[in-house]
């Protein structure tokens, strides 16, 4: 069994993820002036169309290619006593801290904690009546699964095929895929909570909402 | 009771005043103010009669002022006045000009658009003892003062296909058209039907609409106000804009303004003045052909007298347009002409025979090929001049010869030939098949040898193209190579995030590459000559109308330092050339817009060497290309000058392919607005470069005018393509061989040519 108390801890003890930006090729480095503590921010806009913060120039050929920040955080670390000189591809530059918002958080704790039943292939995927009936009424945690039950249809291409559930027996804890949207094959379906384990993650996910301070 | 509303009335004339002159302080406004204040502070204590005598010398004043006001519009006041809630609209003019009519197809908000609104109405007529009801069909757009779901009049595209529908409608029907033009400009989305296609669809059908169409302008925004108002007759209110631009975008483009910085109302005010956009200005200019005046500061729907007008207006110009055109008219013509104070005097049955609608549509698509003549500058020398007209007349009388008199002639002797070779085919078939089926049993040597040949047929029957036969140039074979070449560097192609490709040394990449990433097939953009050397053989073509230039028409500031260094930088008049060229082996007249010169955008000296250039094409009987290697749009410093090309080279467009030509369009880099919007959408055929993007406006115009962002590749080729807006998407390195192909294989039966 999970100890999701410690999964906790240990995400509190640092809860920031370090994003090394390495050099990804060779060239001539030439940093844009950003200091340890800066903030920075990652690609924006609604189709993320806008870059993120300028890092630093990287050189090579007379091509001169920008590097951005891929998310969004604090500079840790910058290397600038390469500044103006000649790096190999790989070579560490910048680091940046990324501080894990309270979704991401959850994400990981519930991604550590529930078992998830992923798609078989690329389709669409409903749930059998019974169950749809019964998620729809009472909630997502209402409905109980078990190795064999028969839970969802397939759908593709005007074909429909029962699909069963494999995997321990528990509760639907999230469902990860909207009504007719089209599942890519190994994206998670459900998350399958043991129903021991119920209470406590509830109470996991309540004390992240309330606790967790980076949106 | 009646002294209240009064008050109302003038406490309204009073705010509609401020409104129009946009905060500016005037004299008469303070004037205005203070009297209403004292009739109102004393109000109370006044007896009945007094207070209705104070009124009356209050309204007297309002009156005048007003008048006085009038005489000091500016034209950025005008503008204020036609966007103005109280600015009357369609649906006003529809209750008091027309004696009857009935909505179709729309009632408020249930209605494929509620911006273009759609009635057949009549005008109830005196004619001795009977009464006429004389149908019409009234398109126009709907501001809706208020209702948002109307848009402000900005017409979606599918707005625009209803309204080119009940044109065809009014066709079936053979009534005349009345068009009202209230638009800010059309919503740029590019769902099908598509904002710039729909347009051209529209300018191309109404280019050769068999009905009298009649036009009035009040509000006319560019792209939105072409879709309906190709006219045979072009009537403007006294107090409406005509404009390729709103004067806030044209401020935005001189002001280099982007994301959420605004134009300071001085610099709008000044567009405003230098687009030229007034009534008169339009009229000077011979876009419009008759002001109707308006009330002072503007019509509002309480004129009755000015719905009169309109009406006398709409009837006489129907009158007009009709009487020219009509083969019995005796007196009524000359009625028509001196009646333009009693037009209901002068009865005239607006339904047309053929022959007078084939003269109707002659003498619109004349009237349009003759303006903005003064818009550009013909530098041909006299002598030139006059031996290109004499080479005209004889390629014309020669292509008659060759392909009218004496072609059709032989194609049907062609045709028959075929028919009669292939009955006979069958007949030989019937009575041989027997025989040569007991030949071969006896004889098998020839049955092998029929064998080889059979086989040969089939082979040449089912091999379609032979891609190996030089299909495209490898290695150092382009006729022209980028100056880019030169430089020792490397670049990294912008799909490198999806499709990671490696970096391209410079030489290579616009050397041997012809600009297009061998990885992923970016097409990175590539100058112009590229195609002209490589695809249009330019060496051997022959360039016409050199001399064409474009100029400063409207005197628009500092314009025309713009336009020196334009034509400095790139060694060209205008953005436009034209020349005939061979493509393997195929003749065909081909027109170029080139980026380089002021963005491609167009004006008069390019729509008139367009056209030149349809029409030659059409007078030689070869197939006529638009190559575009880029087009931000009509050229805003040209004002109307500009706009007025967009109905101009669709008409001559449609002239040439109705005569039986073959129209294509080849679109590279970005190409926008106007242009894509008349002349270039409006083509049967129309193809794009990969990496090229195809559009109405820009995404930059889209979230200013919409509010919403759209997504960067919103308008990519690939997307256009899957809109329908085109028909097909080419790598760089096979435009010749695919333009070849076009051309035999669209050119058909109906090309000159063949």
């Amino acid at each position: 069994m999970l100890n999701i108390k410690e999964l906790l801890d240990t995400v509190k003890a640092s809860p920031y993820r370090e994003i090394v930006i390495n050099a990804p090729h060779t060239g001539v480095v030439e940093f844009a002036g950003l200091k340890k503590g800066d903030r920075v921010h990652g690609r924006f806009g609604e189709y993320k169309e806008k870059p993120g913060t300028l890092l630093a120039h990287l050189t090579r050929e007379k091509n001169k290619k920008p590097l951005h920040a891929p998310e969004k955080g604090e500079v840790g670390m910058v290397r600038s006593e390469l500044e103006g000189q000649f790096v190999e591809a790989g070579e560490p530059l910048v680091t940046i801290r990324h501080f894990l918002t309270r979704q991401e958080v959850i994400e990981l704790v519930l991604q550590k904690a529930l078992y998830l039943f992923r798609a078989p292939e690329r389709a669409k995927y409903y749930f059998v009546p019974e169950v749809d009936q019964k998620l729809k009424v009472s909630g997502k945690r209402s409905v109980k699964v078990r190795e064999g039950m028969e839970l969802m249809i397939v759908s593709r291409m005007k074909r429909e095929t029962p699909l069963s559930y494999s995997g321990p027996e528990g509760i639907i804890y999230s469902v990860y895929f909207g009504r007719g949207d089209n599942v890519d094959e190994g994206e998670p379906l459900i998350g399958v909570c043991p129903e021991d384990q119920l209470s406590v993650i509830q109470d996991v996910v309540a004390r992240i909402q309330s606790e967790w301070e980076e949106e | 009771m009646d002294i209240d509303r009064r008050i109302q009335d003038i406490k309204d004339r009073l705010a509609y005043i401020r409104d129009i002159f946009g905060g500016k302080e005037d004299e008469h406004i303070r004037l205005l103010t203070a009297k209403l204040g004292e009739v109102l502070a004393r109000d109370a204590a006044t007896p009945g009669g007094v207070q209705a005598e104070e009124m009356s010398r209050l309204e007297d004043l309002f009156a005048f002022s007003e008048r006085k006001l009038d005489t000091q519009l500016t034209p950025m006041d005008r503008v204020r006045i036609v966007r103005h809630p109280q600015r009357i609209c369609l649906k006003d003019i529809l209750e008091n000009v027309y004696d009857n009519y009935t909505e179709i197809g729309g009632r408020g908000e249930f209605n494929i658009d509620p911006s273009m609104l759609i009635a057949r109405a009549y005008f109830a007529r005196r004619v001795g003892e009977r009464i006429v009801n004389q149908m019409v069909m009234v398109i126009g757009q709907e501001k809706g003062h208020g209702e948002a779901f109307r848009n402000g009049g900005s017409v979606k595209p599918w707005g625009n296909a209803k309204a080119l529908h009940y044109m065809k409608v009014a066709e079936t029907e053979n009534i005349p058209i009345h068009t009202f033009v209230f638009t800010p400009g059309a919503y740029p989305v590019e769902d099908w039907p598509g904002a710039a296609q729909q347009i051209a669809r529209n300018l191309y059908e109404m280019a050769a609409l068999r009905v009298p169409l009649v036009a009035v302008f009040s509000e006319g925004g560019s792209g939105g106000a072409e879709a309906v108002s190709l006219a045979d007759r072009r009537i403007m209110l006294s107090h409406g804009y005509y404009s390729v631009i709103s004067p806030e975008g044209a401020a935005a483009i001189e002001g280099g303004l982007r994301g959420a910085s605004r134009a300071t109302p001085e610099l709008i005010e000044k567009c405003a003045r230098q687009l030229r956009i007034t009534a008169l200005d339009n009229l000077e200019n011979g876009y419009v052909d008759r002001v109707l005046q308006e009330p002072p500061l503007g019509a509002r729907p309480t004129h009755f007298d000015f719905f009169r007008d309109l009406r006398r207006e709409l009837i006489q110009a129907t009158n007009e347009a009709v009487s020219e055109v009509k083969p019995m008219k005796l007196f009524r013509a000359m009625a028509v002409r001196s009646s333009v104070g009693d037009a209901e005097a002068v009865f005239m049955r607006w339904s047309l025979s053929g022959s007078a609608q084939n003269r109707l549509v002659d003498l619109r698509q004349r009237k349009f090929r003759a303006m903005s003549r003064h818009a550009c500058l013909d530098g041909t020398g006299l002598i030139k001049r006059m031996a290109a007209s004499a080479r005209g007349t004889v390629w014309a009388a020669n292509s008659f010869l060759r392909y009218d008199l004496l072609g059709r002639q032989k194609k049907r002797l062609d045709a028959m030939l075929e028919d009669l070779g292939a009955e006979a085919h069958i007949v030989r078939r019937k009575l041989l098949m027997p025989l040569k089926r007991v030949m071969d049993s006896i004889l098998p040597v020839a049955n092998v040898e029929q064998q080889k040949k059979g086989d040969e047929v089939r082979d040449r029957l089912t091999r379609l193209s032979c891609p190996e036969d030089g299909a495209c140039l490898v290695g150092s074979e382009w006729a022209w190579i980028s100056p880019r070449s030169q430089e020792d560097r490397t670049v990294s192609c912008p799909q490198v995030r999806t499709h990671h490709c490696p970096d391209l040394w410079v030489p290579d990449l616009y050397g041997d590459f012809a600009g297009v990433c061998p990885s992923c097939g970016h097409h990175f953009p590539m100058e112009y000559p590229w195609y002209l050397h490589n695809v249009f053989d330019y060496d051997r073509a022959r360039e016409f109308n050199q001399r064409l230039e474009s100029i400063n028409p409207l005197g628009y500031e500092q314009f025309e330092a713009k336009l020196d260094q334009a034509k400095a930088r790139t060694g060209l008049k205008s953005a436009c050339i034209t020349f005939e060229t061979v493509i393997n082996g195929v003749a065909a007249v081909v027109a170029v817009l080139c980026a380089p010169f002021r963005g491609g955008s167009v004006g008069a000296a390019e729509g008139e060497k367009f056209i030149r250039a349809a029409e030659r094409a059409g007078r030689k009987r070869q197939p006529f290309i638009a190559y575009v290697h880029g087009t931000a749009g009509i050229r805003i410093q040209e004002g109307v000058n500009g706009v007025i090309q967009m109905p101009r080279c669709t008409i001559a467009v449609r002239r040439y392919i109705d005569r039986g030509g073959l129209y294509l369009v080849l679109y590279d880099t970005n190409s926008y607005a106007g242009p894509v919007a008349s002349f270039l959408g409006c083509s049967p055929y129309q193809f794009a470069v990969h990496s090229s993007n195809i559009g109405f406006a820009g995404p930059g115009v889209i979230a200013e005018t919409t509010g919403m962002a759209v997504s960067p590749d919103y308008h990519s080729a690939y997307h256009a393509l899957s809109r329908g807006h085109i028909h097909g998407v080419w790598d760089r390195r096979e435009v010749r061989k695919n333009l070849h192909q076009a051309l035999l294989t669209m050119g058909g039966r109906n090309l000159y040519y063949r």
